[in-house]
């Protein structure tokens, strides 16, 4: 339901005017709320940015969303790549 | 990755029937189709980050889980907070809390976003951040008040980009 619940929400802020980008741990459901931007990472539910005390890592994840910012062919739905 | 699949039976079947449908964006909707455009460089962006870990601050009320349908309140915190000093509330107990009690950046990454600002990758973090408890199984109250409330919050701030993490 968290995945449901952030697209909502990011659907909201979009809406009153400021760019928004997502992580998703659930394509299934991802794909059904249609955010306007999600990056898809291969972790489990919990790990949202891949590990705990993973800095490297976390700001790896960090970078790939950010850079689908620029993307307003919406809703867009990448894959993060370890 | 996480797959529907891994998710418990119970809360999978659950998942299974539920009316996602209801909650998907139909075409001409204004508010789940909107894009905005980014007009400045990440570099010259204020930036905030919004999760549904059902994060709260000490002196903050816990997230309640006993809500049957989901609590859709949200609490903020200012830039200055300590990640790890977040307590965390779940209604669901589907996903392993254990990563994010170790290291609050796995959920709530500001130490992460500080980094970025530093190394001038980033304009400026946000004076606000918000978390809600996402296990919500009737998100209509979310939809039109809790989110737009901090949707207007955010726009108070000037904020440029919102990142969202679930859990």
């Amino acid at each position: 339901m968290c995945n449901q619940s952030v697209g909502l929400i990011q659907q909201r802020i979009e809406y009153a005017g400021i760019t928004t980008v997502s992580i998703s741990l659930l394509r299934e459901i991802t794909e059904k709320i249609r955010p306007p931007r999600a990056l898809f990472v291969p972790y489990p539910l919990g790990y949202p940015l891949g590990e705990p005390n993973n800095s490297e890592l976390q700001t790896r994840i960090l970078r790939a969303a950010f850079s689908l910012l620029s993307r307003n062919d919406c809703p867009v739905l990448e894959m993060f790549t370890p | 990755m996480a797959r529907l699949d891994d998710v418990d039976l119970v809360e999978r079947l659950f998942l299974k029937g539920y009316p996602f449908h209801k909650y998907s964006p139909r075409s001409g909707d204004p508010v789940a189709t909107a894009v905005t455009p980014l007009h400045k460089p990440l570099s010259a962006c204020t930036v905030a980050l919004v999760t549904t870990a059902g994060l709260s601050l000490p002196d903050q009320p816990p997230f309640d889980v006993t809500i049957k349908m989901g609590e859709s309140s949200f609490r903020e915190f200012p830039a200055d907070t300590a990640p790890q000093l977040l307590e965390m509330n779940q209604r669901s107990w589907s996903f392993d809390q254990t990563g994010i009690l170790r290291d609050r950046n796995l959920a709530f990454p500001l130490d992460r976003l500080r980094e970025m600002q530093q190394r001038g990758e980033i304009g400026a973090i946000a004076p606000h951040h918000y978390s809600f408890m996402g296990s919500i199984v009737g998100p209509r109250k979310l939809m039109t008040v809790s989110a737009p409330e901090v949707a207007h919050r955010l726009r108070e701030d000037h904020v440029d980009v919102v990142l969202l993490t679930p859990v």
